[in-house]
């Protein structure tokens, strides 16, 4: 054990990684910007700086601790240090506070409060410039006037997500976080999963808010309102009003949105359970035939949008049922009016997500139906606090109340979804059932440590065994896609969740600093699905009901058609430039994707343009610049009326107009 | 292919033997500063009239040679016969024909083209006479200007890599190590630190793969060290690695230059082509068991990449922004592993104590700064270029007898050392030595090297903010202090200037420039404010000037001008009123005009306008 001297007293450490820790273990809160106990240090904000006298000031989250090393926390010079700091970061920041969604959770504003920052001498630089916010996405909101430049979200994105969608760009003063090029998010791979917003310590990152279209709804007699409620929502929630992680708030929910006037309030898990019906049908029929396993679930729309984007090779191994929120839309619009006993109700679909991802999977086209989605809106956790506080309910005291039904009944195995491993263990329950006949009691996946991303587990079933992984963050799915898709490691299934930990960390939760109190929320689901009378999705009798009454069985045609869905490889630009138009009698597409360029494909292009117009043909013929064919090590590719030509070099331009092009015009003349 | 050290002695003496018979060579110094000249014009002509190589002129052989820099440009084109011990200076390709016919056939001095005092009327034939190098002492710099850069049979004619023969040889790593301790050889790129021990640090850190990096991303305005030394002796630098390497235990090696130093490119890279070829770099290194290999690494002319944990994050490919230490790179620095990263200089100067051993080195300089230093000496001196003194010369020396005073007999007022990093020191500190620790004793750092003088001309405040706006520029934007700290420091500055001004932006700009000190992430902004803090400290009264009293005493900042028609001297012609392009000026003909100082916009184009001298300027 050694020692530390923090602000004279000593303090023993053993293991941890960094002053911060051992000031923190001290009972010494020091303000952090850019730490994150769950990401690679950075040292950029400079508000951790302690005094360690003869080494100078040094920040505390970046400095490994020292036996008998001494710090001042709050010597004069850091105290300067870290005042001049705020000074400077608020002279640079949109202070419009009162209108700002962040408020009374920005760290900017807690510390410039507690350290006493009364004045800001130097002028408000976005006052002379306002950047412009990057609204274009149905979940997130980046405002650049509010970065302080922590860079937070560009190593979560980058360490937990692999997807890097965020840097930093240009030099000095005119430092900014961007996506590359300065694009907005939609325009680049974006999943939406807004870690970002979770680990921003101001608004400059924020997820969008769609209350005002629940709210208008909810006051709009002539539509009934049904309400949806996530599983993690009711682990987390209760910490936005003091109650402690993981205590389920759920009968307090129900009962806040029936006050607001929700017209129906019903339980995501019941489509959770359908969704295990689903999937385990899926998944038993791969694994007779053999066929796309492993199986991938869907269930997080933040993973499906990485999949399609980034391994659409996997595309026929993603489970092809919709998420539980979809399926719920879905069968709340098509069968509501019948099963709940309404009288040709306009139903507005609300659902209470954990995650910022939602807001675009609700918005997808293929969730419409004749231009109305099956989700009208989706809000979150952190949203429906929100609401709770503008109606004025006084969430601690309000009674706990049941669900409605027939969409509020669930089992224990629905509720798991929450955090990552459930759906995987909640389909193998069912799995089982099919199988064997017998009912499967297991808790698959034990325990799961904090930060733990990757996890295995083999089930015997009569002798077959099954082989199971569950990861959570996307740069953990890409190691393990690495693995399975080259043979490296077999799995039958397995199950991704973008955000760490699963929905319980999602960016719809309350902030959360620590990944501890991500594992204390699934401790909270676990718990309630130990106490559900039935912990089997096959046993909700609901679901049973519900195929009884409409869907027939699991798979069924009508189930494909009201519960599953497509997916399409977006790996690639898919759209073209029209160099020179044509008639219709042929056209060739050139790529210009950045290898085939490179390989002088656009001196092909000029070469066959200048043959063409030799020839007179140029009225003809369509010419176009597109992208990738999927065959750069064959470069450079073109196609003439779709076939692939592939090392189409400048030189062979000419042979391949004779031989290709020619012919379809002057045969005559070829014969010659 | 040289294949062992028996082989590269043999070599060498066959070249030497070669060389025998060549009594004269002309040198022509194909340095970057000569180059933009007209050197390569004059090596032209040279060509044209006596051929590429050992033309024969009075029955003997003359060499006829490019080299690096050497170190007088100020003076340059420069052309140094060797043998006839004559340096011309400012040849122009026309006086080329004349050299030839006079110098080179008949022996006779052109008289014209020798260096010529025009204060002192002292006229030098050859470099030892000449002041400017009469008082350095040349040692890393010594094949600069010397050799031709291009031709490793050159640099072994010198002694090249004879000392990383020795080592492959005769000594161990720790006895490499140690050797360089004992020379007391500190970090060339401004941090000082010694580098002994740093290789220790490497050498003792665990790992099978380990690299050594040159730092050649010299940045500084004004500072032209470690590009001359790449163009001048490239070769020196890759020895120098070699034996680094040998005795850290790396076999790959990166040389980050600046791209905006082509001819320091190309010539390094030139030089590792070469000593590839002979085998002095590449595998089983003159039939040691030690591989070593170079490669260059190209920056894209960003300041903070001077800055090793930056450097190491460009050249993996990443944005160039500093990390915290530790972990020190000597622990984990490229791509994880242990590096060794030191200055170019730093590099140059390992052969030669390796050669002529540590007691050689450290019998030069001071007690804690050995060896010697090379400066870029610029601004308001007479003899600018490139400088070699022994550690510990005072500044006077630099300035005055090297760099022959100030230009145009104005009066000294400060001198910037150490670039945008560095202090403003004043006369006070001309007997000041130069070393590490003197000059940080004053608010000044030896940085790489940079020495700009200034003259009474040169607003104080005003040099502040352009080291200020250069550091605001290139600061990376990572951490809070010196991104927003320089910002607000330069509009701070920018205030003064524009003579707006007030009492507390003193006070908020000294506050700033502590904490941006006290609390930024690396070395560029920890020094950032070394400029302000400096000028603050000794330059009070003209910051005072600016913000109490309404002037710049310098004359410099364009908003203190003040323009005044001297009545007795106007003949009221009406000119200045007719140039003015505010119409400030009015008055009657043949009487005395006036300017009217609020509508005046301080243009100065009455001032030349007027024939009769009649409009001052005050202060």
């Amino acid at each position: 054990m050694s020692q530390m001297i923090v602000d004279g007293r000593p303090v023993e450490f053993t293991d941890e990684r960094n002053i911060l820790e051992v000031v923190r273990k001290a009972g010494i809160e020091l303000p952090t910007l850019c730490y994150q106990a769950h990401l690679s240090s950075f040292g950029a904000c400079r508000m951790c700086v302690v005094d360690a006298g003869k080494r100078g000031v040094v920040t505390s989250c970046t400095t490994p601790p020292e036996d008998g090393m001494s710090v001042e926390t709050s010597s004069p010079r850091v105290r300067n240090v870290r005042k001049v700091a705020l000074e400077l970061l608020l002279a640079a920041h949109d202070r419009n506070c009162l209108t700002c969604d962040k408020s009374n959770s920005c760290k900017l504003q807690d510390y410039s409060e507690r350290y006493g920052v009364d004045k800001v001498r130097f002028f408000n630089t976005t006052d002379e410039v306002k950047q412009p916010l990057d609204t274009g996405n149905p979940c997130l909101v980046r405002d650049p006037n509010k970065c302080v430049l922590c860079g937070n979200c560009v190593r979560v994105c980058l360490e937990h997500q692999g997807m890097n969608i965020l840097d930093f760009s240009h030099r000095g003063s005119k430092v900014e976080v961007s996506p590359a090029f300065g694009k907005k998010l939609h325009e680049v791979d974006c999943i939406y999963c807004g870690q970002c917003a979770t680990v921003c310590p101001t608004g400059a990152i924020m997820v969008k808010q769609e209350i005002d279209k629940v709210t208008k709804a909810l006051n709009d007699p002539a539509k009934t309102v049904v309400f949806q409620v996530a599983p993690a929502v009711r682990v987390g929630l209760g910490e936005l009003f003091g109650l402690v992680a993981g205590v389920n708030v759920e009968g307090k929910i129900v009962a806040a949105l029936r006050r607001m006037g929700a017209d129906r309030v019903f339980d995501t898990n019941f489509a959770a359970d359908l969704t295990i019906m689903e999937e385990a049908t899926e998944f038993l029929k791969r694994f007779n035939s053999g066929e796309n396993l492993p199986i991938f679930t869907s269930c997080c729309p933040a993973w499906v949008k990485a999949a399609e984007q980034s391994y659409p090779e996997i595309i026929p191994h993603l489970s092809s049922c919709r998420s539980p929120q979809q399926m719920f839309g879905s069968v709340a619009k098509k069968y509501l009016t019948a099963d709940g006993g309404l009288e040709a109700a306009d139903v507005f679909c609300v659902s209470i997500m954990p995650c910022s991802a939602k807001k675009f999977e609700a918005g997808r086209p293929e969730f419409s139906v004749d231009g109305v989605r099956d989700v009208d809106a989706v809000i979150t956790t952190q949203e429906l606090a929100r609401m709770i506080r503008a109606y004025g309910l006084s969430f601690a005291n309000l009674p706990d109340e049941a669900f409605d039904q027939p969409y509020g009944e669930s089992t224990g195995a629905a509720v798991i979804f929450g955090a990552s491993g459930g759906v995987a263990e909640a389909a193998l329950r069912t799995a089982y059932k099919i199988l064997t006949g017998n009912e499967l009691e297991l808790d698959m996946w034990k325990t799961a440590a904090p930060g733990e991303t990757h996890r295995e587990a083999e089930v015997d079933i009569n002798g077959t065994i099954i082989r199971i992984a569950t990861v959570n963050t996307i740069k953990a799915a890409d190691q393990l896609i690495q693995q399975a898709m080259c043979g490296d490691k077999e799995y039958h299934m397995i199950e991704v969740m973008a955000c760490p930990g699963g929905c319980v960390g999602g960016a719809g939760q309350p902030p959360h600093d620590t990944l501890v109190r991500r594992a204390e929320r699934a401790q909270g689901l676990a718990n309630i699905d130990k106490s559900c009378r039935h912990r089997q999705s096959h046993n909700n009798e609901a679901v049973q009901e519900l195929y009884t009454r409409h869907l027939e069985q699991p798979n069924s045609h009508a189930a494909h058609d009201a519960l599953h869905t497509e997916y399409t490889s977006r790996r690639r630009i898919t759209e073209s430039i029209t160099i020179s138009e044509g008639n219709g009698q042929m056209d060739i597409a050139v790529c210009v994707g950045t290898c085939c360029f490179q390989q002088g494909s656009y001196d092909t292009m000029q070469k066959l343009n200048k043959l063409l117009r030799a020839h007179h043909l140029e009225d003809q013929v369509e010419v176009k610049a597109t992208f990738c064919f999927e065959n750069c090590q064959k470069g450079p590719n073109i196609a003439i009326n779709g076939k692939l030509i592939g090392e189409a070099t400048p030189g062979k331009a000419e042979e391949i107009f004779n031989r290709e092009i020619l012919p379809e015009f002057a045969p005559e003349e070829c014969a010659k | 292919m040289i294949a062992t050290p028996e082989a590269l002695e043999e070599k060498r003496e066959a070249i030497l033997a070669d060389r025998a018979t060549v009594t004269r060579r002309v040198l022509i110094c194909a340095g970057t500063g000569c180059v933009a000249n007209g050197s390569l014009e004059v090596l032209d002509r040279f060509v044209e009239l006596i051929g590429n190589e050992r033309a024969i002129l009075q029955q003997e052989p003359a060499g006829l040679e490019h080299t690096g820099c050497h170190g007088f440009c100020e003076r340059g084109p420069l052309v140094k016969i060797e043998g006839m011990d004559i340096l011309y200076t400012r040849v122009r390709p026309e006086d080329v024909a004349e050299i030839v016919d006079l110098t080179l056939k008949n022996g006779v001095v052109v008289d014209r083209l020798l260096y010529n005092d025009l204060d002192t009327g002292l006229k030098c034939r050859g470099e030892k006479e000449i002041p400017f190098y009469k008082l350095q002492t040349r040692t890393s710099l010594d094949n600069c200007g010397n050799i031709n850069p291009d031709k490793l049979d050159d640099y072994l004619a010198k002694d090249g890599y004879a000392a990383l023969a020795k080592v492959l040889d005769t000594m161990s790593p720790e006895e490499v190590c140690r050797e360089v301790t004992e020379s007391g050889l500190r970090g060339r790129g401004g941090g000082g630190f010694p580098s002994g021990r740093k290789w220790d640090f490497v050498r003792n850190a665990p790992g099978d793969k380990k690299y050594v990096i040159v730092n050649g991303d010299e940045g500084d305005p004004g500072a032209f060290m470690d590009r001359s030394l790449m163009e001048g002796d490239p070769h020196a630098v890759l020895e120098g690695m070699a034996i680094a390497a040998f005795a850290v235990g790396a076999d790959e090696g990166i040389i980050y230059v600046r791209a905006e130093y082509p001819l320091a490119v190309a010539r390094i890279r030139n030089a590792i082509k070469q000593a590839t070829e002979e085998g002095l770099l590449g595998e089983d290194i003159l039939g040691s068991d030690f591989s070593f290999t170079v490669r260059v690494k190209e920056g894209a002319g960003a300041f903070v990449c001077g800055e090793e944990t930056a450097l190491i994050a460009s050249v993996e490919g990443h944005r160039g922004m500093p990390i915290s230490k530790p972990p020190f790179p000597a622990i984990s620095g490229l791509f994880g592993k242990p590096t060794l990263i030191n200055n170019v200089e730093t590099f140059g100067n390992v052969p030669l104590i390796l050669r002529n051993g540590a007691a050689w080195f450290n019998g030069m300089g001071t007690e804690k700064s050995k060896g010697t230093k090379t400066f870029a000496l610029t601004g308001e001196v007479v003899n600018t270029g490139l400088i070699e003194v022994p550690m510990g010369t005072t500044l006077r020396t630099v300035i005055y007898d090297i760099g022959g005073g100030i230009r145009g007999g104005k009066k000294f007022k400060a001198v910037q050392i150490g670039g945008p990093s560095g202090g403003c020191l004043t006369e006070e500190h001309l007997d000041l030595p130069l070393d590490y620790e003197s000059l940080l004793a004053v608010g000044a750092m030896v940085g790489s090297g940079g020495l700009v003088v200034l003259n009474e001309d040169t607003c104080i405040v005003d040099m502040a903010r352009f080291f200020m706006n250069f550091t605001q520029h290139e600061s990376c934007g990572k951490c809070t202090l010196c991104r927003e700290g320089t910002r607000r420091m330069l509009q701070v500055l920018e205030k003064i200037v524009a003579g707006l001004g007030v009492d507390e932006d003193l006070e908020t700009l000294a506050e700033l420039a502590v904490a941006v000190k006290d609390g930024s992430l690396c070395g560029l902004g920890k020094t950032a404010p070394n400029p302000v803090l400096s000028t603050l400290k000794y330059f009070h009264a003209e910051y005072d000037a600016h913000v109490h009293e309404g002037r710049c005493p310098a004359k410099v900042c364009q908003a203190f001008k003040r323009y005044v028609i001297e009545p007795t001297e106007c003949k009221g012609c009406s000119k200045c009123s007719r140039v003015c392009p505010a119409g400030a000026i009015t008055g009657k003909i043949k009487e005395p005009f006036l300017i009217d100082p609020e509508a005046c916009v301080r243009c100065g184009a009455c001032v030349s306008s007027c024939p009769f001298n009649a409009i001052k300027e005050v202060a």
